[in-house]
């Protein structure tokens, strides 16, 4: 049986059914080919149809088969399973306890059976919703277990169709275009005659670029189709783990040899294959195993803060059920201790004609006192909450204002507890790029070996898609839909629905974004908008590059072609080489959707092994002088005849043919050259002579810009392919080992790509190792993060004038990167390296040693790309613009305006954050910003001390008030909290660094506490783990309620840690969003989101919360006061079915009506006037003082409930339950109208709702007290309620009672909407007075509103006094400070704390703000940095701010002589002083704030009535 | 209340203009549910707003409670203590618990004639109805005619489900202390020779119907009610057995009226219950002529051990019932109450309105 074994496990745990529960790290697993026979022994079975053997053999079936069960239950096991889950709930638990007490004679209070019916009910409600959920999943597993796919049958000896399920690890599976992966299978064929094989992985990740795959080594190599049935080899490869980027390997083939197996050679499931005809593999991991089903986790559960108040005030309810239930048993202790003596009537001895002791009988009416005021503990609290909460997250997902037409998506909310959440956030935490920003990069500038080339026309073509784009929209985006549904639709139909919901509904978010635009001109790319894509080239750089190329053109036959170039020249050529091919685009041809350009070429895989270099690479050290000529010689005749003997070989034999020749004819020809040589053979094939070279260059010159697309991992590179395109440098197609770059003159030029060491995010860089087809040298392109490429620099002597002029072009191209910085660029830097064929051999070998190592490969090939990415020659660097993305400074003015405190946490440069900052209104202008970089521990402490004495001292001299101060229910809007005009507080700019510094235990108060001081506060170059840290120390320090939002896999800490999180479906794959609570498609939408729907969920839950603690304590009060009238025996006068069902049935839907459609104040004023959301922040609606009034307004309630019947039936012949149920009516009807009070909006719903209600009451009642003469013991209530239709003392309690009730509250509450009206109630009388204002939906600019005309329905209305100057756009808020503070290591004057390595920097950015200040038509970029001394020098007229002297204690004065000495320090002055000038206009024309309006406004509104 | 209804709201919230039919966006409908644009109501509470229905409700309960009071007012209702607590009064005699059978006269005089038709009531107070064991221990089934459950009664009334090994018919504690005091009413015609006229007082339809003819039944069978309670034994409280209640054959045995009233527990500790009416002879001469009248009582029940008092009542009775000068009270002041506090809110909202106004013209 052990040969048996077409797939063993040597771990295996026999009992093992969920994978995922295994824990054996190290382990590998074995893989064998399921086609195999035994090894050794023959067999019986061996020979037995699949069917068969799969019956026999048992001990395969540990190993997880593809299909697919996300089912929690079946028939059998789903109500012992389900039960067992819902008792994991306390609540429900205490219910079922209460219930089963019921049981007990001595204490039973209701008929056994009935105390049961809430708690079935709620378990029931339950059951049947987890049934729903498993049978919908039991369905959609269904259908994906039926799926076909091809295997191999052993039988049949070829593919056959078999269900998705039956496959099997170690089966064969073969498939085609636009399928879809049944299963994490290793690629052993493609017909790609690379072995190449392109996935896409939206279903995964989102993220819709063409991933490409390759087939195992080994297998690429074979000549005839792939044979599953000659498959002996085993793999052992890694436990299944749910790392998508990760996979471990090795096959080992029958001969022993083996190779190592990478993620490149897997097949994830759930992807689908593209560009490629067919595809086989062999499946490695099936079923729950696959990495897609293991990373698939389900929803997420929080607990909101109004929950956890919520469950606090809970636990009080049980305290008072506590004390009410003892309070009772004392009394009836008492009252059986005085009665007994006395022989009373009414005792009713023990059965067996005892007399209960007075103790005894005290403990049985304690419980059963627990019982019959169970309801105070509201059962359906939890359930009702669901519900609500449910209906919200349904109207949000259906906000037609959430929903955006680019990417037809709406918000989606992925946590479904949390809503009311959304209305109490404190601090948002965001993340920049992509998230503030469109992550769409367009290429703006760069420099090229020291020289600048500004591309001021592509700027101005910028400016104006930005104008178009808004005017466009509405356009486009009619005629984009339609013209992308077909193409979308039909990929829908494809996709299939696997468990993980949020990846369906979010997977085509960001093709569908571009695919609009796109849809405009041709068919859709993946990231590349037409805007990314024409870039107009700079005409000196361009006249550059044509004169290189055309020198290179005339002198590629040449010996050393390159060495003629003048060094500057030559640096462009390699500058746009690199921009061409460092990267990893694919490109692909639109003509045949997602087929990529097929050139057949033959070229041997990349450098593999040490033997294949030696083979390939000796020879041509022995003869390399030789060599280049007969390169030459080969390449001119290739040139002349247009085609060689090589290349017509080569053309139609294989790959490994092909390598046995060269190998033989290496001695004689130049066998190193002959990739380049093939290459260019085959690309100028066509071609012949230069003439009709010329003429086919035109032509394709043309052509091949419509034709290619480019598909990108990240768009920056995207948008530098495409830059270098516009200088006439095309990519022409990317093969796993070559690059062709198409060249106007040089025409074709084909690298041979030795290496891609791919990007990551420690590095910070990407590098390629191609080998110069012209020079034939081996080169490495490197393209990264400016901070990193620098240091990685060649050194430079300074002594000869080469290092001098390369210092010189270093310290030049510095310059203008932070130049690039300061105008909001993203910076990318690009270098060269020259590797002799020694140092790439050495290199070499180490590399194919971390390549093949099984253990920590990661590791080693990270410490093997740093030892090839040095002594780097710098090129030059990009800047690219990441635009903005719509609306984002209104919305940050909005959500400031709401009192949310924004922290930008992003990993960009300092300078670059500081002026998106800028760009999108976080900083203003004429605030302070506090800049903090420290190098040390100390320095950061020292700095922290003094940012903290300044900010204080600030506080002080200005008003007294604090920021953080109460909004109290004052006439207006508290004006310290609403803005910070009255003392603006400072932002805080600080670096990774000094943030790692600061969030050192030590100082991570300090620092908490000054941020909190600042309006805003700005992290730069902070690593993920340093992103989530700021949000827990916010969260856990300073008790708030924190949201991040964001959009990459380096937010995903960030959002997981806050109490929100959001993620953008943005361009970044999924990773946010699977690890958010809601997914919105833009920055923008946050506004909405958090302001009218957070404020409402907000609103309209602690409402329902507090008027169900109301409800049960009201109810539950009449209980109690009738104890004092029935020797506090527990008997209860309301009927048992009616106590038990009050809460359930009668009274529970009016209040899920308001619960969920309430509004309190409408939408458009909550935008309007986002101060309104502060009442959420403060928890206004539900503190506890609101819950401790409500109860004693319950109380109160409860009271006259009580004694209103009591009065009006005493000593009277009514019977107890004939005079219960008019108190259950009356409480009933109080219970309605005290929503009624509540509730702010009464639509058709709410009033219908209401009637339902009483009308529900009423019915149940009669049919109730019809059904049985002799039932329900022992109210036995038949013809009760009948006889009381006919007494008019019923209707006329019924009219007085809830009446007198709820006069009090009515009273109090008109009281103080007249004399403290609160901001929200102005706010409604704000929207209400002036409807017209406020109630015609927002123009938003994707919406496709009705063409209402609210600017003329408004003019056109009669003077409404102050308030008809609301300002449309308080988003400029007023900061009378118009200096900026800048506490960086030399303005503050520590310079003994600090080390003052940074002058070059400075110097250099400070040079680069010099000259573009005078030249910049732009002055708002106002430089901010380092002026303490200017706030000195210049008379800061209407700011109360400190002198700054006095705090930065003297040495700052040698900062300002420092700062002077610099020649542009005048240049800095003028811009301040400009800067200060549009202050005070904007000062003058600045709106009135909004709590006079609304102050205005209150009086207007009293005089309305 | 101000209340507008928006129209625009209803405007907007018109189907959407699906252009493309079968488009298949994920754009959500346009209705005005979805986008929570639903016509809404939205009063402010605010003085303003509210102080008409302040006064409103003055305005209708005011003239509401004035009717009841008067209509209360206008019920002739007399109360005599008899429990004999008092040593002065005649049934103090029977209060001493060796007396058996113990016969008191308590002679009062009505001051006005009652019209109509007079109920008289027997009430109870500090009696206990409404205790949670009390009110269980009943077998409705029983008391329903079943014969399964006349023979075995629900173990709700233990102890007094059986005895002397026979099942108790009626079971349970309420029956078992059922008030079994007998009252008379006589009129006193002439003064000096005492010439005593009895007060004709019916017994039946003082039950509900639906007691008297639903819930409660003899068991089924023929044969005489001595019969049919031949397996059972009586209350151990009680004298007779159930079938001896009276010699009615319609008011006896389960459906005697008296038992059917005692067993409709009462809801609070101080309570009447009717005993008998008196019917109106005539519309010329009152039921009840003022003038003295004795009320012979035979008093059985023990009311003193537990501090409870025994009352007889007569009362006239008008369209809300009983004597219940609380409602009309109660109708009077939350009116007037509520008069007032409209009146301060329209001080407030006048005042209110008078500052702003100011304002508004230094603005």
């Amino acid at each position: 049986m052990e040969q048996e074994l077409a797939v063993a496990e040597e771990p295996a745990s026999p009992r093992r059914r969920r994978p995922r529960r295994r824990r054996w790290e190290g382990r590998t697993r074995t893989v064998r080919s399921n086609l195999q026979p035994s090894l050794g022994a023959e067999d019986p079975a061996a020979g037995a149809s699949k069917g068969e053997r799969l019956l026999t053999r048992g001990c395969v079936q540990h190993l997880a088969d593809n299909r697919l069960k996300t089912t929690k239950y079946t028939l059998l096991s789903f109500l012992p399973k389900n039960l067992f889950e819902q008792f994991h709930r306390l609540a429900n638990v205490y219910f079922v306890f209460i219930a089963l007490l019921n049981f007990v004679p001595a204490v039973n209070a209701f008929q056994p059976g009935l105390a049961l019916a809430p708690v079935l009910f709620i378990l029931a409600v339950t059951a049947i919703k987890d049934l729903w959920e498993d049978y919908s999943r039991h369905r959609s597993d269904h259908e994906i277990n039926h799926l076909g796919c091809l295997v191999f049958s052993r039988e049949e000896k070829k593919y056959v169709n078999r269900y998705w399920k039956e496959i099997r690890v170690g089966d064969f599976v073969h498939l085609r275009c636009n399928e879809i992966i049944p299963a994490d299978i290793l690629l052993l064929s493609s017909s790609d005659p690379d072995g190449l094989c392109h996935i896409e992985t939206a279903n995964l990740d989102g993220e819709t670029n063409l991933k490409q795959r390759q087939v195992v080594r080994g297998f690429s190599e074979l000549v005839s189709e792939f044979n599953p049935l000659t498959f002996t080899s085993v793999i052992e490869c890694e436990k299944p783990n749910n790392d998508l980027s990760r996979f471990r390997g090795c096959i080992i083939h029958s001969n022993g040899e083996r190779a190592g197996l990478h993620k490149e050679n897997l097949l994830l499931r759930g992807c689908t294959i593209r560009n490629t005809e067919a595809v086989a593999g062999i499946v490695i991991y099936a079923g729950h195993e696959t990495k897609a089903l293991l990373n698939n986790s389900g929803p997420r559960y929080k607990r909101s803060q109004l929950e956890r108040q919520m469950n606090c005030d809970v636990l009080w309810c049980v305290l008072l059920l506590v004390f009410m239930s003892l309070f009772s048993a004392v009394g009836h202790g008492l009252w059986v201790w005085r009665y007994q003596e006395k022989k009373a009537l009414f005792d009713v001895p023990e059965s067996d004609g005892s007399s209960l002791s007075p103790a005894t009988a005290a403990v049985y009416s304690f419980l059963t006192m627990i019982i019959v005021l169970q309801v105070l503990i509201p059962v359906s609290l939890y359930v009702s909450i669901e519900i609500v909460k449910l209906c919200q997250v349904y109207f949000i997902n259906q906000d037609i204002e959430l929903y955006d037409e680019e990417t037809d998506s709406q918000l989606q909310c992925r946590a479904l507890n949390i809503t009311e959440d959304l209305g109490q956030i404190q601090y948002i935490f965001s993340d920049k790029t992509g998230t503030l920003t469109e992550n769409k990069m367009v290429f703006r500038r760069c420099t090229v070996s020291g020289i600048e080339y500004s591309h001021d026309a592509n700027a101005q073509r910028l400016a104006r898609y930005q104008e178009v784009d808004s005017e466009e929209e509405e356009v486009i985006s009619r005629v984009g839909t339609v013209s992308q549904r077909g193409s979308i639709g039909s990929h829908q139909s494809i996709w299939i629905t696997h468990r993980n919901q949020s990846i369906k509904t979010h997977r085509r978010t960001s093709s569908r974004a571009e695919a609009k635009r796109a849809s405009m001109l041709s068919k859709h790319t993946a990231f590349s908008s037409p805007m990314e894509k024409d870039i107009t080239p700079d005409p000196k750089l361009l006249e550059k590059v044509s004169e290189c190329d055309r020198f290179l053109a005339i002198a590629s036959h040449q010996e050393h072609p390159l060495a003629h170039l003048s060094p500057e020249l030559s640096d462009v050529f390699d500058f746009f080489i690199a921009l061409t091919i460092c990267n990893t685009v694919v490109v692909t041809s639109p003509d045949q959707p997602r087929q990529k350009v097929r050139v057949r070429l033959e070229l041997k895989s990349p450098v593999k092994t040490i033997e294949d270099f030696l083979r390939r690479f000796t020879p041509s050290r022995q003869a390399s002088g030789y060599s280049n000529t007969g390169n030459l010689a080969t390449n001119k005749s290739s040139h002349k005849s247009g085609s060689s003997v090589l290349s017509s070989l080569s053309q139609d034999s294989m790959l490994l043919k092909l390598e046995e020749r060269l190998g033989q004819a290496a001695s004689t020809l130049a066998p190193n050259g002959y990739s380049s040589q093939a290459g260019q053979a085959e690309g100028w094939a066509p071609e012949g002579t230069g003439e009709q070279k010329h003429l086919g260059e035109q032509k394709q010159g043309l052509k091949p810009d419509l034709e290619l697309r480019y598909e990108a991992e990240s768009p920056d590179e995207a948008a530098l392919v495409y830059a270098a395109r516009a200088y006439s440098c095309t990519l022409v197609h990317r093969l796993q080992n070559q690059v062709s770059v198409e060249l106007p003159h040089l025409g074709r030029l084909t690298f041979e790509l030795l290496h891609t060491l791919g990007f990551d995010s420690i590095r910070k860089r990407m590098s390629v190792v191609i080998r110069h087809p012209l020079t034939d040298e081996i080169n490495v392109y490197t393209k990264g993060a400016d901070s990193v490429v620098m240091d990685l620099l060649l050194p430079c002597s300074s002594d000869d004038t080469r290092g001098r002029h390369q210092k010189k072009i270093r310290s030049r191209t510095q310059h203008y990167l932070n130049l690039y910085a300061v105008e909001g660029l993203r910076t990318l830097c690009i270098a060269k390296r020259v590797l002799s064929k020694e140092e790439y051999a050495c290199w070499l070998q180490g590399h194919i040693e971390a390549e093949s190592s099984v253990n920590n490969r990661e590791e080693l090939l990270f410490q093997s790309a740093i030892r090839l990415e040095t002594n780097l020659h710098l090129l030059g660097a990009t800047g690219i613009e990441d635009r903005l993305q719509d609306g984002v400074p209104e919305t940050i003015a909005k959500l400031r305006q709401a009192g949310l405190q924004i922290w930008v946490l992003t990993g960009d440069k300092q300078e670059t954050a500081i002026n998106i900052a800028y760009a999108c209104k976080l900083l203003d202008h004429g605030e302070e910003v506090i800049t903090l970089n420290a190098e040390s521990q100390e320095a950061c402490a020292a700095l922290l001390d003094q940012c903290l004495h300044y900010v204080r001292s600030k506080g002080s001299q200005s008003s007294p008030e604090n920021t953080e101060s109460d909004v109290s229910m004052g006439f207006s809007f508290n004006p310290a909290s609403t803005s910070p005009a009255s003392g603006p507080s400072p932002s805080l700019v600080i670096d990774g660094r000094s943030l790692a510094y600061a969030l050192e235990k030590s100082l991570e108060d300090k620092f908490l506490f000054l941020a909190k001081q600042c309006r805003s506060v700005l992290c730069c170059r902070s690593t993920p783990l340093q992103k989530s840290m700021v949000v827990k120390l916010v969260r856990s320090k300073l008790k708030a309620m924190t949201l991040a939002i964001g959009d990459g896999a380096n937010d995903v800490s960030m959002i997981q840690v806050a109490d929100v999180g959001v993620g953008i479906s943005g361009q970044e794959g999924m990773q946010a969003v699977m690890a958010s609570d809601f997914a919105v498609p833009r920055f923008r939408y946050l506004e909405r989101l958090l302001i009218v729907h957070g404020h409402w969920c907000y609103s309209r839950l602690a409402n329902m919360v507090l008027y169900f603690f109301y409800k049960n304590t009201m109810f539950v009060g009449l209980l109690f006061w009738f104890q004092f009238y029935c020797g506090f025996s527990a008997s209860a006068m309301i009927d048992q079915w009616y106590l038990i069902f009050f809460n359930l049935l009668f009274s529970s839907l009016p209040q899920l009506v308001t619960g969920v459609l309430d509004k309190d104040v409408p939408a458009n004023m909550l935008l309007k006037e986002p101060q309104l959301y502060k009442s959420g922040q403060n928890m206004e609606e539900y503190r506890p003082r609101a819950f401790w009034l409500n109860m004693v307004d319950a109380a109160f309630q409860s009271l006259v409930c009580f004694f209103i019947p009591y009065l009006a039936y005493y000593d009277s012949d009514v019977d107890v339950f004939t005079w219960g149920t008019p108190v259950t009516a009356i409480a009933l009807l109080t219970f309605l109208l005290h929503l009624g009070i509540e509730t702010k909006t009464w639509t058709w719903l709410n009033w219908l709702a209401c009637g339902f209600s009483t009308f529900l009451f009423f019915s149940v009642a009669l049919i109730y007290n019809t059904s049985c003469a002799t039932c329900y013991p022992p109210s036995n209530p038949y013809w009760t309620m009948q006889t009381l239709l006919g007494d008019p003392l019923f209707y006329l309690t019924c009219l007085i009672a809830p009446v007198s009730a709820l006069l009090p509250r009515l009273f109090f509450k008109a009281l103080l909407g007249s004399l403290f009206p609160t901001q929200l109630q102005m706010g409604r009388r704000l929207a209400k007075k002036f409807p017209s204002k406020y109630t015609t939906p927002k123009e938003t600019s994707t919406q496709a509103q009705p063409p209402g005309d609210p600017e003329t329905a408004f003019s056109g209305r009669r003077t409404m006094g102050p308030s008809e100057s609301l300002p449309k756009d308080r988003a400029t808020q007023v900061s009378p400070l118009p200096q900026q503070l800048a506490c960086s290591p030399e303005a503050s004057g520590e310079p003994s704390a600090l080390d003052t390595n940074m002058p070059l920097k400075d110097d250099t950015l400070l040079e680069g703000l010099g000259t573009q200040v005078p030249g910049s038509s732009v002055p708002r970029e106002a430089v901010s940095e380092e002026c303490p001394g200017h706030s000195n020098g210049k008379p800061t007229s209407e700011s109360p701010a400190a002198p700054l002297s006095s705090l930065f204690n003297l040495p700052s004065f040698s900062s300002l002589n420092w700062i002077s000495s610099l020649s542009l320090a005048s240049g800095l002055g003028s811009v301040l002083q400009l800067s200060r000038g549009s202050l005070q206009m904007d000062k003058q024309d600045s709106p009135p704030q909004p709590d006079q309006d609304l102050h205005s406004l209150q009086r207007q509104v009293t005089d309305y009535f | 209340m101000a209340m507008n209804y928006n129209a625009k709201d209803e405007v907007d919230g018109g189907p959407p203009c699906a252009p493309g039919g079968a488009a298949k966006t994920r754009r959500p409908d346009n209705t005005a549910f979805k986008q929570q644009r639903l016509p809404a109501w939205q009063p402010i509470l605010t003085a303003g707003t509210v102080l008409p229905t302040f006064f409103i409700i003055g305005l209708i309960f005011i003239p509401i409670g004035i009717g009841i009071f008067v209509t209360s007012n206008n019920i002739r209702e007399i109360e005599i203590d008899y429990t004999g607590t008092e040593p002065s009064s005649p049934c103090n005699k029977c209060l001493s618990p060796n007396v058996t059978s113990c016969f008191c006269t308590i002679n009062f005089t009505l001051e006005e004639s009652f019209e109509g038709n007079v109920f008289m009531y027997y009430g109870l107070s500090n009696f206990y109805q409404n205790h949670r064991r009390y009110v269980k221990s009943r077998d409705d089934s029983q008391l329903n005619g079943d014969p399964s459950a006349l023979l075995n009664p629900s173990k709700e009334c233990e102890p007094y489900r059986r005895s002397e090994d026979k099942p108790i018919a009626p079971c349970g504690a309420i029956a078992n202390s059922m008030f079994n005091d007998t009252l008379e009413l006589f009129l006193v015609t002439n003064e000096s020779d005492l010439t005593l006229t009895p007060i004709t007082l019916k017994k039946k339809g003082i039950a509900w119907w639906t007691d008297k003819n639903v819930k409660f039944r003899n068991p089924p069978g023929a044969g005489s009610l001595e019969e049919k309670f031949k397996d059972t034994t009586k209350p151990v409280n009680w004298h007779q057995p159930v079938y001896k209640l009276d010699t009615d054959e319609d008011n006896n045995g389960f459906i005697n009226e008296d038992f059917i009233v005692w067993m409709r527990t009462a809801a609070l500790p101080t309570f009447r219950k009717l005993y008998r009416l008196i019917e109106r002879r005539s519309d010329l001469h009152p039921t009840l002529p003022a003038g003295q009248y004795y009320l012979n009582i035979t008093y059985n029940y023990p009311v003193h051990s537990f501090d409870g008092r025994k009352r007889m009542i007569l009362s006239t009775i008008s369209w809300m019932g009983g004597k219940n000068p609380f409602l009309g009270i109660a109708y009077i002041t939350i009116g007037s109450i509520s008069f007032l506090l409209g009146v301060v809110l329209l001080v407030i909202n006048h005042k209110y309105r008078n500052s702003s106004n100011t304002a508004d013209i230094t603005i």
